[in-house]
């Protein structure tokens, strides 16, 4: 699977709250929740400047905070093809697995994009190449189970599997 | 030579013996959701074509947050919890009027016991390593899969050891402890490990008190908070248990990524400063920050020994006039044992409000949201931009003592500044 987008910079413990704010959790709408995608963040008129397939690309412990799955379905509706983060808070890389929102690692495309820079992402291949600056980064390898879990197309087909549903 | 966390997971997949970093499917013992939360679990149920949860008795749905219903889109997602439990006869569903802050309610009720494995779909289910249990928040995915399977797929953690000695002084408790370690190691201090306290401050630590350091175990990022089970342990399960339950304790000589030790002796209150649970500081060198609300309560801070807390602190005073105090008893029981003991005329005569159990204002859903330009003195847990309502609101985190006080004061300060 290949990524192809503008880069969105967001800082460090970019937290929950900042991702989808309790205030709108009275509905589990992915369209409802994405409009108001990253609408308490450093950058409140994300919805409004985002195009669909832009890449998300933060510092460390990303998603930390709530469990709400809202977070991930809200950056998914929104249109942001992946997410490229130093770290993820351990939760929210739990629910992009199970709900089907890509993930990368790595710090030195973190360190390496800047805001407005192209990107390109090859998940195969495990790359993310600054198609401004030129230059190729590796992404942190993802483990084999969540290799597994998503070529059986997320958590719940596995599940369905494993219980004969 | 295996830690607590790993003992209890290794007893919950079949195994002798299990190593961190190893993959692994436990068994559960409770499965939670919260009304925000299972909505989507209970779709991603029925999306499956599933027609049967795994265990009825087992599937804990607790419609707290948004609870009594606040408006009418939360009426129908907390009506959602009510249809699944009756269509699925689930014995742990708890209506308003019985129902408490899940993080409270469960241990107090004997529904979560030592040696259990839990997840939850709420990220302070970390709370029940207070009572020696495994316990991590997950998504609403990983319930709605659980309540089919009655299993969940881990990654054994590494595990941490904090270690506590010295003398806890007057107006200092769980709360500052925590507070204390995740200012010393940040809010990914501790990302993806266990979290294990422990030491002769721990030991003497009363249950309230280990359970809001454990509920706080995932603002350092951890995937549990854990405390071996003890004397104290034994008392507070003993009348409360629905199930048997079972003492687990780390091998001497387990394995640990980090051992930190703090010595606690002369520890003044800790407050946690906009926006980040990580930002503490001792409560003297914060210098005259001016409050508009107080909130007691939370599943962090909501427990009796809390409400006593606060009642203690302000007895005899008022309210400052340009203050908001709300007091949020975390359980039907405690707001009982709050009536009974006479700390709801304490609260009222003050000038405070006092509420029916609900989540409510800790994540800005509502009962105390704030406007912008205002600054609370809370006992919850977070304090992120827009957590208590305006994202150009502020929230400092406390322990009870300090939050009734500064109620008093008007500003953020210590019970001995009350005259």
């Amino acid at each position: 699977m290949k990524f192809k987008g503008k880069a969105w910079k967001f800082g460090a413990d970019v937290d929950t709250d900042a991702i989808i704010p309790a205030r709108y959790l009275n509905t589990s709408d992915p369209k409802e929740l994405a409009k108001h995608c990253m609408e308490d963040s450093s950058n409140p008129d994300f919805m409004k400047k985002m195009q669909p397939g832009d890449i998300m690309v933060a510092d460390k412990n990303f998603g930390c905070g709530s469990s709400r799955e809202h977070a991930p379905i809200a950056i998914k509706a929104a249109g942001v093809s992946c997410v490229v983060a130093k770290s993820f808070a351990r939760i929210f890389y739990r629910n992009c697995f199970n709900m089907g929102l890509p993930i990368f690692e790595s710090v030195e495309a973190v360190d390496g994009i800047q805001e407005g820079d192209q990107i390109e992402v090859d998940a195969d291949a495990g790359v993310i190449r600054n198609v401004t600056s030129g230059k190729i980064f590796t992404v942190a390898p993802v483990p084999p189970f969540m290799q597994e879990l998503i070529a059986s197309g997320g958590l719940m087909a596995y599940t369905k599997k494993k219980a004969g549903l | 030579m295996m830690t607590i966390t790993e003992k209890i997971l290794a007893a919950h997949c079949g195994k002798k013996e299990v190593k961190a970093g190893e993959l692994i499917s436990a068994r559960l013992d409770v499965v939670l959701a919260n009304d925000i939360t299972a909505p989507i679990s209970i779709k991603e149920f029925r999306a499956a074509g599933a027609k049967k949860v795994f265990d009825p008795d087992r599937i804990a749905l607790v419609p707290d947050h948004f609870a009594p219903n606040k408006d009418i889109a939360s009426a129908e997602q907390c009506n959602m919890l009510r249809q699944f439990s009756r269509e699925h006869s689930l014995s742990l569903y708890f209506e308003v009027g019985r129902m408490g802050v899940e993080h409270a309610l469960l241990p107090e009720q004997g529904i979560v016991v030592p040696g259990d494995v839990v997840i939850g779909a709420d990220s302070h289910t970390c709370t029940y390593g207070g009572l020696g249990a495994f316990s991590t928040g997950v998504g609403s995915t990983d319930v709605a899969a659980a309540m089919i399977t009655g299993e969940a797929w881990f990654k054994v953690p590494e595990s941490m050891k904090f270690v506590y000695k010295g003398k806890l002084g007057k107006w200092v408790s769980g709360k500052d402890i925590i507070l204390h370690t995740i200012g010393d190691i940040g809010v990914d201090g501790a990302l993806y490990r266990a979290m294990e306290f422990t030491g002769e401050v721990i030991r003497k630590l009363p249950m309230a008190g280990r359970l809001t350091i454990c509920n706080m175990a995932i603002e350092a990022g951890g995937k549990n908070g854990i405390i071996e089970p003890d004397e104290i342990t034994k008392k507070y399960v003993a009348k409360r248990a629905r199930r048997k339950y079972k003492f687990y304790k780390s091998d001497k000589k387990a394995t640990y990524v980090d051992v930190r030790e703090y010595d606690l002796t002369g520890m003044e209150p800790q407050i946690a400063c906009p926006h980040l649970p990580e930002n503490v500081k001792p409560v003297s060198e914060l210098g005259s920050i001016n409050v508009d609300q107080s909130v007691v309560g939370s599943c962090t801070n909501g427990r009796i020994e809390d409400i006593r807390e606060a009642a203690k602190v302000i007895k005899g005073h008022k309210v400052h006039p340009y203050v908001r105090m709300i007091v949020i008893p975390a359980t039907q029981e405690i707001y009982k044992q709050s009536i009974k003991e006479g700390l709801v005329d304490v609260f009222i005569n003050a000038g405070a409000a006092f509420s029916t159990p609900t989540c409510g204002p800790c994540l800005g859903g509502h009962m105390g949201i704030l406007a912008a330009g205002e600054k609370a003195i809370s006992t919850t847990n977070r304090n992120f931009v827009g957590r208590m309502g305006s994202p150009k609101s502020e929230v400092y985190l406390s322990n009870p003592a300090i939050a009734a006080a500064s109620a008093v004061l008007g500003r953020i300060g210590r019970p001995e500044e009350l005259k």
